[in-house]
This record gives C-alpha cells, structure tokens and sequence, in this order.
C-alpha cells in the first residue's frame, strides 16, 4: 500500500469506527431486542416473533399508523402545494423579494417545540376569541381539544414550519430555468398556467421529487409538534407512531414491545421512500 | 430579445399579505411576553398597556435562563466546529477513492443511514450513552457529528468531486503529504460547502428536542428547548412569563439570522442544487 492510500485509509476509520458503534449496532440491538421480552432493564428472555405478531393485534398500533399517515399525507401534499405557489411568486417580477424571501425562511431558524407552545396558545385563546367575533361557531372553542379537529392543528404548525425549507429548495430550482426558455413560451403566446405545465413544472420536477419523499419521509416521523400541542391527545386521537414508541418505551415498560414497532417502522420508511421515488421518477422521465 | 415588463404590484402586495402569516405568530409572541396577565382576555393581538420587562427577568431566573443557553450555545458551537473539521475530511478521503470498492461501499455504508428513522435506535443509544458517561453536553456533541456523517458526506462528497485534481497533483509534486494537501489545499476550497453544512448543523443543534431530552440526565446540561418542556407544568397559567421564556429561547437564532439573512439562505440553496 502507497503512503497516499495509507493515509486516505487513516481519515475514514476513526469515523467508521465511530459510526458503527454509535448508529449500526444500535440499529441491530434494537432488531435483537425485538425478539425478546425486555422491559428496558434486567433480565429478559429469547420470544422470537411474539412482539411482531402483537403488534397486529394492537389498535393502539394500529391507530398511530393511521393516524400518522393521514397527518403526513395531507401536510405533505399541503406543504408542496404552498411552497411551490410562494416560490414561483418570489421568482416572478416583483418588489422587496429579498426581504419577503428573508421573512418566508423565519420559521425554519425556529424550535418547533417552541412554535407548537406558542400555536398551542393561539389555538386555545386567540382563534376561539377570533372566531366568536367573526361568527365562526366550527372554530370557537379549542380545536386541540376536539378529537375530530386536532390533527388540523399539528397540520397547521408543520406546514407553517415546512413551507419556509421548501421555497428555498423550489427557489433553486427555479433559477435552474434558463429565462430565455420562457421568453420563447411568452414570444408563442403561452398563458401563464400553460407554461407553468408544459415547461416550468417539467424543469423543477426532481426538485418536486426531492421535496416530496423528504416531506413525506419527516412528517412521518413527527414528535416535537405533537409534544407541545396536545401530547398525543385527546385521548390517544393524535398519538403518532414516534410519540407511541417514545411512551410506551420509555415510559411504559414495553421497551421491547416498542422496539418491535420501532423496526416496523422503519421498514414502512423504508419501503414508502422507495415507492415515492420509483413513481415520480417515472412521472419526471414521461413529463 | 428582452420584453421588459413593470413590476408585478399584485403579486408582490399579495405574497406581502402571505408573509404576514410568519409575522404575526411572532408579533403576537413579542405582545404576549410583554403584557399583565389581566390584559390577557380577548384575542390578544392589541399592544400592551405598559410593557412589563420583568417577564423577562421572571423568566430568566425561573429557568435559570444562563445556563440553559451557555449549554445550547456550547453544545451547537462544540457540534458545528468538530462537524466541518472531521466530515470533511471523511467526505475527501472517499470522494477521491470513488473507484475503490471499498470506498464506494462506505459511501452508501454512511449515506443510507439518512433512511433509518431514530426510534429505532433511541433506547439503545439511551444505555450506551448512560454507560459511557456520555450523558450530557459532551455527549451530545459528539452524536451530531457521528450521525450527521450521513447527510453531510452527501453533500461534501458531491462538492469535492467538482474540484479539479490538477490543485492537488502540483502540492504533491512539492513533496507535500495527502494529511497536509486536504489541510493546505482542499479544506479552504470548500468553504462554500462548509458554510452549508454548518448552517444546516447549527440549526439541527440548536433546534433540536428529542435527542437532549433522551439523552441528556442532568437538569443542569439542559438547553434551551429542553428547559420549556421542563417547565411547561410551572407556566400553566402564568402565560406572560411563559412567552418571555419562549421569545428569550428563540431570540438568539432570530438575532443571528437577521444579520446573516442573505448568507445563510445562500447557504442552503447552495445544499440544495447540489
């Protein structure tokens, strides 16, 4: 082995090292652990699939997935929608856009525990206060303690945090369009929507594609907004799969039990990412 | 051909009034921390009578607000400086080996990681940290940097393959090592991407809630997000203090962003072309 090829081999396995014992073999713990009986500490004994095949029978389990892929769904496609609208304003011939692109990026700079206290407040006094002078009887009282409307709230925080990452994302591919290739489309007499349809949106598609499976992949794992707006509540309406690995682990003795959903969860990750991919990359080589 | 068209006065009024949306939650934060709680009835959006600056003080006594943003500034500084020194470093050693097997499988080894979720990994990292003794801020740090090795070799990885090899063949040519060509010569080139990824980690750091709160055993090695989870049962009804807590918790971010605004949006656009 030469010198140069010694030293490029000191400069990855410090970091190797470190990274296999701090993230792959907790990994695999958490896959051994899975198949036993653990409640955290002391002793615990060998129970092969038992766990996998309780967590079927769990509406609990079963409830946090559904849950979360609702609140995911709609908090992606919302984002999306959002971010791309405000990006290709910020793009178009406007005033103060590096102002209005400092104020739509605020959010991201921003703890989301801390935004979910401050939204958790406005939810419960503000709006109710809002709604009552305008009228509005659906939003009069705290929507977080509404079983049917608090999952609208964790919406409304992680898409008002969202949004500001994804502009910037939609924003530089924006500036990927040459401005001739419009000029040309405006030169043929395409409308607006036409040319966002035909040019634009084909030109930003792997940003599209990015944008999605991140959104998608990190919605999934919501917590932080969860903890500050309604703990997981009412009842156990808004309990995510995070939040219900979190308590029932830590807090609830089901260490193994919840390391069995953990790995669960992590092949639906997994397996969701790579769909997403697959389709819109498809989407982007036919569009 | 250019056709100069005016400016879009509808569109920017209207993208004006959207940008209240993240301005109003924060006025409504800067009001609220500055009121009597008797002023709170009603939707809470009208000015304070006679601001109250010892909600603040209240504040910063309850939480012992101090230490709380010593140990956030600590352990974001402390995470940022270790990240930009050693992943880069890792990022150049297998950017310039990509024709190796062995590199290559490294590569997507560190890179496939960005797609295990962390539950999975949370209770035994609780043990293992607990174990070592690194429980605490020291702790912390160190487990930015070894899990942001994922995200990061992406983005530096990408970056150094666009640097010309020929800057590195003429230092060795001069007798200089690998160790002191990525020191003397690679290293300052990637400042553009190094402010990326410091922006992207400070924000991780300084931000983050789940990783303090299940890895961090000490009340005194809380950081600032921490410390409000803390003390959510304490505000309960004392609401005024409670958003002077919030606002003196945001603050620093907020301050540091108004004076960077430009360079750190560059900063991640840059993250996201490549």
């Amino acid at each position: 082995m030469t010198r140069t090829a010694r030293a490029f081999y000191w400069m990855v396995i410090p970091a190797l090292v470190l990274f296999a014992v701090f993230h792959t073999l907790p990994v695999l713990q958490g896959f051994y652990y899975s198949l036993t009986d653990s409640p955290g500490y002391g002793a615990h004994a060998f129970v092969g699939l038992r766990n996998y095949l309780n967590l079927l029978r769990d509406d609990r389990v079963l409830d946090a997935y559904v849950f979360t892929f609702q609140f995911a769904i709609v908090a992606t496609v919302l984002t999306n929608a959002i971010a791309l609208a405000i990006a290709l304003g910020l793009n178009a011939r406007i005033r103060l856009r590096t102002t209005l692109r400092g104020v739509f990026f605020i959010p991201n700079v921003l703890a989301i525990l801390i935004v979910g206290y401050i939204f958790n407040y406005l939810f419960a006094n503000a709006l109710p206060a809002v709604a009552q002078a305008l009228g509005i009887t659906a939003l009069s009282s705290n929507i977080l303690v509404n079983p049917d409307l608090a999952w609208l709230g964790i919406v409304v925080v992680a898409v008002w945090q969202a949004v500001a990452f994804n502009v910037i994302i939609y924003l530089a591919g924006l500036q990927t369009i040459p401005g001739d290739v419009r000029e040309a489309a405006t030169v043929d007499g395409a409308g607006a929507w036409r040319q966002f349809r035909s040019i634009v949106f084909p030109l930003i598609a792997p940003f599209f594609t990015i944008n999605m499976v991140l959104s998608l992949k990190n919605f999934l794992q919501v917590f932080d907004h969860i903890v500050a707006l309604t703990n997981g509540g009412p009842g156990t309406a808004t309990t995510s799969v995070s939040l219900l690995i979190y308590q029932g682990g830590l807090e609830g003795g089901e260490y193994a039990y919840q390391t069995a959903n953990a790995v669960v969860y992590f092949l639906v990750i997994v397996a969701v990412s790579v769909f997403q991919l697959r389709v819109l990359q498809r989407r982007e080589m036919s569009a | 051909m250019v056709r100069r068209k005016g400016v879009n006065w509808w569109l920017t009024a209207l993208l004006a009034a959207c940008s209240l949306t993240v301005l109003v939650p924060l006025y409504f934060t800067v009001v609220t921390a500055l009121k009597q709680p008797a002023e709170l009835a009603g939707a809470g959006f009208d000015l304070p009578d006679d601001p109250q600056w010892g909600n603040f003080a209240e504040a910063w006594r309850l939480t012992n607000y101090p230490q709380a943003a010593l140990n956030s500034a600590l352990i974001t500084v402390g995470a940022v400086l270790l990240t930009l020194l050693t992943n880069s470093l890792v990022a150049y050693a297998i950017a310039r080996n990509l024709h190796s097997r062995v590199f290559r499988g490294l590569y997507f080894y560190f890179v496939s990681a960005l797609f295990v979720p962390f539950p999975i990994i949370m209770l035994p990292v609780i043990k293992q940290t607990s174990a070592l003794g690194l429980d605490n801020q020291l702790g912390l740090i160190f487990l930015y940097v070894v899990y942001g090795l994922a995200f990061n070799i992406f983005l530096y990885v990408g970056y150094i393959k666009s640097i010309p090899r020929s800057l590195e063949e003429a230092a060795r040519t001069d007798g200089a090592g690998t160790w002191t060509v990525f020191w003397r010569v690679i290293f300052p080139l990637l400042a553009p991407m190094n402010a990326t990824v410091g922006i992207l980690t400070f924000l991780w750091a300084w931000n983050d809630f789940l990783l303090p709160l299940v890895v961090l055993s000490s009340p005194s090695a809380r950081t600032l997000p921490l410390v409000q989870y803390v003390f959510q049962n304490q505000f309960s009804s004392d609401y005024t203090t409670a958003f002077a807590s919030y606002l003196m918790a945001l603050a620093p971010a907020l301050l540091v962003y108004l004076f960077a605004q430009r360079w750190v949006i560059s900063g991640v656009l840059r993250g996201a072309v490549k």
